[in-house]
């Protein structure tokens, strides 16, 4: 038995997520509290920056005579320009805080002051219910509706309308495409591969792009960009999968949260497009792994078939010899377009 | 000595890698250890698994089938010790490098000094070192502060000062690491290691010792200004990173109980046995070399008579650190090597996709070629860059070449990902570029990290399995040097076999030629070089000694050192595809 990683594109399943705070903070739902992608979930304050004053050094004098000096302990509030301590002599030496901020350490004749404060505030992203409180850092929400799981994406969530501009799943976005009736939205391209139709993008304000493909030299200016940027697929031209393409097309119009988060292989942390549906029953909730058997639906990771769909006709017994002259376990797929390909078990993933 | 591992006994090694998990059997046949058998599994330390058991239950069925010895009972635990029916083994050992690379801050005093040996320390285990503070930096404290609170490193390796010298200085260059730490949450907070002035570490202890995850000390790196020891401080760094993969990873608790605490991390191991060859094996004409290339590192081991050299280097990695090869390199670079025409753009698009799936494997020629190249230029950065800390004083054909390895270990995915062993060869040799007379050794199934785990507590076991032909001798390479023009000859071969049977090859410069010599086979090897050429004896000298048989026999590397490629990408292409069928293909 292989087991099988799962790559999910649904139509209708059971969704739960986890909105954490990176730092304590207070937590502003209750369990069972409904929520919409812009509520605020938990916030907090936190300083990015910190002012080191070695208030002994700088009077020449020892840690113990500056602490005797120093009117400030931790928690107290200080403002720019404050005293911190006063030296002797016939031209006495005065140390003043240099920014607005709160005392976080003191002692040895040093103070650590935390300045830059600001505010973080951690929406929901999805329409949902809250089904659990994590004390002083967030909460877990849970939806129903159609999910599509990316391979990339700029780290920012937005919710928006989705307007797909793809009227196949290789249309290249480009920059004609876009005009301010799409503003607030967020747009479905099949790729991008230029620098002007990302900056087209912000200068619409849109909320969003749901890309198949995107060029490898372009991803530094997605980073930057202030809206998320979920990639299905992976890099260069490649289309977007059609078991995804279908999905989202379906789709077209409804208000979607796209959640941009990094992928990373440890966390389980993926880049997603969650697409709120009403349902009557409880739909069940996605498996993370299965094992690879002959029906299953699979995603291609690899070239020459790269981000296609096709179905495992049979798992070869044993290791296979490909083209590439590597020999590995394998499964015959029935790719969408009608071939029939033999691909490495390892480039495969169950798509469910 | 724990009980489990005593001479005598059967051992079960697991090594977990980022893409791979393998498990070998070690086991006493006719009196002495044996390499029994093999078997590996897909790692799952990643998502959606989470969990490196699974991988390793994978790797150990995979024995189990080949073996037809039961090791695991049916509720997934290893049977152990040894059962009267044949089931189970007496110990186990583990070797650990999946998880991505520790973030590492490095602090020293001299940026040439002690916070040079806190890098060479730092690269002897799987850590990226993103921040480096010395006595010079021209940031402020409180700048270091807080880069140091956006890194959120996972590990802080300090030196500085020599043994009873400076204090104050090491003290004040702490400050910035204890205070970004006391300001972290405690679950983010780092593990620390002080391999500093060793007089400082009751004022370390009191300023770091509650604000880390967990405080380590070792000896001094720098004992004195001019003597630079990085064995023992090396050994407590392999022990912070398995404490900080145990709080990352799940699964590790489960595997320490099974090995008893025998568990290294790969590259360490790796580095401990060529250690132990080169003092062993070593002959008086060179060192040991061991290369691993991976997709959590390029692992360079290199044991000379007076020192180890060994460096991990996580950004020549071939998983997920992959785009940032090219922050080291040009795509052109990598392209040169490729026998098919293909294009930089192709190149890049492969590189990021095989980021995000480490483990997939090249199914098309074009996949092949592209990952082929791109190991080359990896392994090949990799050797550049460890070469500037290999000893002055190795002995090497001339100044500024590399010194003269014998033999040359070579293990990893990049090599398992090889579909015959010539494009195994022809990667090492093209990558290396070793000088001298040298035996290339495929570890394909990663022997050698086992057997330095393994010699933790049983000596017996390396040294049997070594002599017992576990490793698959690939070829002895000769490597000519020295000017020459194009296809004009720079040697003549003339090799008697054990039989009595004779074979010659003339070598021109620029080209590869083989002699067939079997795996087990030794035979005579005479060379006379043409006047400037040296094959290791010295320029324009010849010379004869016996070599060993391998499963291309002995190649000469007739294409110089540096190896330069031609410019006209056709030609060059050509090349390429010539070198590759003269060794086999």
């Amino acid at each position: 038995m292989t087991l099988a990683p799962v790559h999910h594109i649904l139509p209708l399943a059971t969704i739960i997520r986890e909105r954490r705070l990176p730092v304590k903070g207070n937590v502003r739902v209750r369990v069972g509290q409904k929520v919409s992608p812009a509520d605020i979930v938990a916030d907090a304050t936190w300083s990015r920056e910190h002012i080191f004053l070695d208030v002994g050094r700088a009077l020449g004098i020892s840690g113990s005579a500056a602490d005797r000096l120093m009117r400030l302990k931790p928690g107290d509030q200080v403002t720019a320009g404050l005293v911190v301590a006063r030296g002797g002599g016939l031209l006495p030496k005065t140390i003043r805080v240099p920014r607005t901020g709160r005392v976080i350490a003191a002692g040895a004749g040093e103070l650590l002051i935390e300045a830059g404060e600001s505010r973080l505030e951690l929406r929901a992203g999805l329409s949902g219910i809250v089904r659990e409180i994590i004390p002083d850092r967030g909460a877990v929400i849970e939806t129903s509706g159609a999910l599509v799981q990316g391979v990339w994406g700029n780290g920012r969530v937005d919710s928006g309308a989705m307007i797909s501009l793809a009227d196949k799943p290789d249309a290249p976005l480009t920059p004609g495409r876009l005009d301010v009736s799409m503003r607030g939205s967020i747009l479905v391209g099949g790729q991008v591969r230029d620098a002007d139709t990302l900056r087209t993008a912000a200068d619409v304000a849109v909320r969003g792009l749901l890309l198949g493909s995107i060029f490898p030299s372009l991803l530094p200016m997605a980073l930057e960009m202030r809206f998320p940027i979920v990639v299905t697929d992976g890099f260069g031209s490649i289309p977007m999968n059609s078991a995804a393409y279908r999905l989202i097309s379906t789709n077209n119009k409804r208000e979607v949260t796209l959640n941009a988060e990094a992928f990373d292989r440890y966390s389980g942390a993926r880049p997603e497009v969650i697409i709120p549906l009403p349902f009557a029953t409880r739909p069940p909730e996605p498996h993370d792994v299965e094992a690879f058997a002959p029906g299953q639906t699979v995603r291609v990771r690899r070239q020459p078939a790269v981000g296609l769909i096709g179905t495992i006709l049979s798992l070869s017994g044993g290791l296979s010899t490909f083209p590439s002259g590597l020999r590995a376990a394998g499964a015959e797929v029935r790719l969408e377009n009608g071939k029939q390909l033999l691909v490495p078990l390892v480039n495969l993933e169950v798509v469910g | 000595m724990p009980a489990s591992l005593i001479e005598g006994e059967s051992v079960l090694a697991v090594d977990v890698g980022s893409a791979n998990t393998r498990a070998v059997l070690f086991d006493i046949v006719e009196g002495r250890y044996r390499f029994v058998a093999s078997g590996i599994a897909a790692s799952t330390a990643e998502s959606p698994f989470r969990d490196v058991g699974g991988g390793v239950r994978g790797a150990v069925t995979d024995l189990q089938a080949t073996t037809g010895r039961a090791l695991l009972a049916a509720d997934g635990q290893l049977i152990t010790p040894s059962q009267a029916d044949g089931s189970g083994v007496d110990a186990c050992v583990c070797t650990l490098s999946a998880g991505p690379a520790l973030k590492t801050a490095i602090i020293g005093l001299l940026s040439e000094v002690s916070l040079e040996s806190a890098r060479r320390l730092a690269e002897t285990c799987y850590m990226r070192i993103l921040d480096s503070a010395g006595i010079n930096d021209p940031r402020q404290a409180d700048q270091q502060i807080d880069a140091l609170m956006r890194l959120q490193p996972d590990a802080v390796v300090i030196a500085g000062g020599t043994d009873g010298g400076a204090s104050r200085s090491v003290q004040k260059m702490l400050e910035p690491a204890g205070l970004s730490a006391f300001l972290l949450a405690p679950e983010k907070r780092p593990a620390v290691l002080f391999a500093g002035n060793q007089r400082l570490q009751n004022e370390v202890k009191e300023l770091l010792g509650n604000v880390t995850s967990a405080m380590h000390y070792s000896p001094n790196v720098r004992p004195s200004l001019d003597t630079e020891d990085l064995g023992p401080a090396a050994r407590e760094l392999a022990s912070l990173y398995l404490g900080v993969r145990k709080r990352q990873l799940r699964g590790i608790d489960q595997l320490e109980s099974w090995s008893r605490g025998i568990m290294l991390p790969t590259a360490y191991s790796q580095g401990r046995m060529i250690r132990f060859l080169s003092q062993v094996y070593g002959g008086t004409r060179g060192a040991v070399l061991g290369i691993d290339i991976g997709a959590s590192a390029a692992v360079i081991a290199a044991g000379f008579r007076s020192k180890t050299t060994l460096r991990v280097y996580p950004q020549f990695g071939l998983g997920e650190n992959l785009p940032l090869l090219l922050q080291h390199t040009t795509l052109e670079d990598i392209l040169r090597w490729s026998p098919l025409d293909l294009s930089t753009g192709a190149l890049r698009d492969f590189m990021f996709q095989k980021s995000l799936y480490p483990s997939s494997i090249a199914a098309t020629k074009e996949d092949q070629s592209l990952a082929q190249a791109v190991a080359r230029q990896a392994l090949h950065l990799a050797m550049q860059t460890a070469r500037r800390d290999f000893p002055r004083g190795a002995l090497s054909s001339q100044p500024g070449r590399l010194p003269f390895f014998e033999p040359i270990f070579a293990s990893g995915g990049a090599l398992a990902d090889t579909a015959t062993p010539a494009e195994a060869l022809l990667l090492l040799l093209d990558a290396i570029q070793p000088v001298g007379i040298a035996t290339i050794i495929l570890d394909r199934s990663n022997l050698l990290p086992f057997l330095g785990a393994a010699a933790e507590h049983n000596s017996m076991l390396p040294v049997q399995v070594l002599d017992s032909g576990a490793f698959e001798g690939l070829a002895t390479v000769v490597s000519l040097t020295g000017a020459a023009s194009e296809g004009t000859q720079i040697a003549r071969a003339h090799l008697v076999y054990e039989n009595g049977a004779e074979a010659r090859a003339d070598i021109k410069h620029g080209n590869l030629e083989l002699l067939p010599l079997q795996h087990g086979q030794n035979a005579r090897l005479s060379i006379q070089p043409r006047h400037g050429i040296d094959v290791g004896f010295g320029a324009g000298r010849a010379g004869a000694l016996t070599v060993s048989g391998g499963t291309l026999g002995v190649v000469f590397d007739g294409r110089g050192r540096p190896l330069r490629l031609p410019q006209d990408s056709g030609r060059r292409r050509e090349l390429i595809k010539k070198w590759l069928w003269t060794v086999g293909g």
